[in-house]
C-alpha cells in the first residue's frame, strides 16, 4: 500500500537516522512511504500572527501537491513538519476568509480547502496497523531495553493538533510495549527542550536538557526515545555540555523511535545510521544483545 | 488637521495592535499564574509570562519591549494548552515580537551565527530562528 509522504528539509540531511530506517521498516510492514513530488520547506514553524498569511502559503502548497496526487492522507514524521502541516490545513479548513485569500494567492494552483488529513507515522502504526499486529511483525523484541519516550512539543500542541492526550501520552509508551521494550514513563516527557533557542541562546540549552535528563534517569531510563531532529539535537548538545560541568554524569544514549523500529524488525543495523546519533546508541544495544543478533533474527517469545 | 499624540493614546495603539495581531482578548486572563508555572523558560526571564499580559493590557509598551521575556519564549505552547480561560500566550508573545521585528529591529543576524553551529544546526532550527527572531 502507498503512503503520500513528506519528508522535509532536515530529514534529507541531519535526520537521516530518523528517515531512513522509517522507509525500510514501513517497506518490511507492507507499506511505501512515497514522497509527494515538488515538496518545498513547510516553513518550520507555524505563524502565530493573525495577519501573517505568506508564511502559511509555503506548508499549504505541500498540501496540494498532495490532493494533486488524489491522496486524501499526508503522512508526516519529523515533528517539526507534522505541526506546521497540520496547523496550516486546519486554518485551510475553518476560516474561509483566509481561504479565500491563500487560494486567490496561489492562482497558478488548484483551489485547496483543508481535504488532505495530516498524520504522523505514530498515528499510522498505531491506527493503521495496530500494536497487535505490529507486535506480531517483531522479530528481534527489545527485551531489556528501558527507553523513556520523550515526546517534545509538537506532537501535542496546540490540542487540536495532538496525535495523542496532552497531559498524559502513551502512544510511544505502547509503541515500545509493541516492540517488546520496557518503557520507562518520567514526568518530564512533553518538557520542552528549548526548541529553536539553540539558535540565539545556546548557552541556554544545557538548562533545557538537565531536568528532562535527570528525571528521565532517577525513573531507571537507560535511553531517551525521540521523535524530533531538535530535540535530538538539543538534547546531545546540552547532555554534552553537562558532562563537563557535572563530572559522574553518564552519557544517556538517544534514539529515534524510526530505529528502534528497523532493529525490532529485524532489518540490517545499517539502516539506522546510529553513527549519526548522540550517546552512544550501539554500545548500549551491545550490552543488550540487540545490535549482534540482530542478523540472526529470533522469534518473538523465543 | 493636527493629531495630538499624548501617552493615553500612544497606550491603546499598543493594546490595539496587540489584540489585532493575536486575536487574543487581553481581558479574558485573571491572572492566575498557571502560564509562569509550567513555563520551561520562566527561570530565563526577567518578567514573567503572566506579567506580561498584565502589561500588556495596561499598554505598558516600553516595559515589554525593553524586557528579554519574548526573545526567552520557545513557543512550545505549555502555557497554551495549560491556561484554564482558554487563552494562548504563545500568540500574544508573538504578536509583541512581531511589533518589534516589523520596526526592522532584528534580534540575530545571521553571519553571527559561529561557522560550526551553521554547519551543525538541524534546518528546522535556523528556519525557526531565523523566523522568530528576525523582521
Amino acid at each position: 500500500m502507498s503512503l503520500a509522504y513528506y519528508p522535509g528539509c532536515t530529514l534529507k540531511t541531519k535526520a537521516r537516522n530518523l528517515e531512513e530506517p522509517a522507509v525500510a521498516s514501513m517497506e518490511a510492514l507492507g507499506f511505501k512511504l512515497d514522497e509527494i513530488p515538488r515538496w518545498n520547506c513547510c516553513g518550520a514553524v507555524y505563524s502565530l500572527a493573525d495577519d501573517d498569511l505568506i508564511h502559511q502559503v509555503a506548508p499549504v502548497r505541500n498540501l496540494i501537491r498532495a490532493k494533486e496526487q488524489g491522496k486524501n492522507e499526508l503522512v508526516t514524521l519529523c515533528a517539526f513538519c507534522f505541526n506546521t502541516l497540520k496547523r496550516a490545513n486546519l486554518l485551510m479548513k475553518d476560516n474561509a476568509e483566509k481561504r479565500d485569500t491563500l487560494n486567490s494567492f496561489m492562482n497558478e494552483e488548484i483551489d485547496y480547502s483543508g481535504e488532505v488529513k495530516v498524520v504522523h507515522l505514530l498515528e499510522v502504526l498505531r491506527d493503521e496497523i495496530g500494536w497487535e499486529a505490529l507486535s506480531q511483525k517483531v522479530k528481534l523484541p527489545l527485551r531489556e531495553l528501558k527507553a523513556a519516550p520523550y515526546y517534545g512539543c509538537t506532537l501535542l500542541r496546540p490540542r487540536e493538533v495532538a496525535i495523542d492526550s496532552v497531559e498524559d501520552p502513551t502512544i510511544l509508551r505502547e509503541f515500545l510495549k509493541a516492540l517488546g521494550a520496557s518503557p520507562v514513563d518520567f514526568p518530564e516527557s512533553t518538557r520542552c527542550c528549548g526548541s529553536y533557542q539553540i539558535v540565539s541562546s545556546p548557552d541556554d540549552i544545557s538548562e533545557y536538557a538537565r531536568p528532562i535528563l535527570n528525571s528521565a534517569l532517577r525513573h531507571g531510563a537507560e535511553a531517551l526515545v525521540l521523535t524530533c531532529p531538535l530535540c535530538d539535537y538539543n538534547l546531545g548538545r546540552g547532555q554534552k555540555e553537562l558532562m563537563k560541568k557535572q563530572s559522574g554524569l553518564r552519557e544517556m544514549p538517544l534514539f529515534y523511535f524510526t530505529q528502534l523500529l528497523a532493529l525490532a524488525l529485524g532489518l540490517d543495523p545499517q539502516v539506522c545510521h546510529f553513527e549519526l546519533n548522540h550517546g552512544s546508541p550501539e554500545s548500549l544495544l551491545k550490552e543488550r544483545n540487540l545490535l549482534s543478533q540482530s542478523r540472526s533474527v529470533q522469534p518473538i517469545g523465543g | 488637521m493636527s493629531v495630538t499624540v499624548s501617552p493615553k493614546r500612544l497606550r491603546r495603539e499598543f493594546v490595539k495592535k496587540v489584540k489585532e495581531l493575536s486575536g487574543q482578548n487581553l481581558q479574558s486572563c485573571y491572572q492566575c499564574g498557571m502560564c509562569s508555572g509550567v513555563c520551561p523558560a520562566a527561570a530565563n526571564m526577567d518578567i514573567s509570562p503572566r506579567r506580561i499580559i498584565e502589561l500588556a493590557r495596561l499598554g505598558l509598551e516600553e516595559e515589554i519591549a525593553g524586557s528579554k521575556t519574548v526573545w526567552t519564549c520557545a513557543s512550545c505552547l505549555a502555557c497554551t494548552v495549560n491556561c484554564p480561560r482558554g487563552f494562548d500566550l504563545s500568540k500574544v508573545m508573538e504578536a509583541i515580537r512581531l511589533l518589534t521585528l516589523r520596526k526592522n529591529i532584528d534580534q540575530i543576524h545571521p553571519e553571527d551565527i559561529s561557522p560550526e553551529d551553521r554547519r551543525e544546526l538541524p534546518q528546522i532550527a535556523m528556519v525557526s530562528g531565523l523566523r522568530k527572531f528576525t523582521g
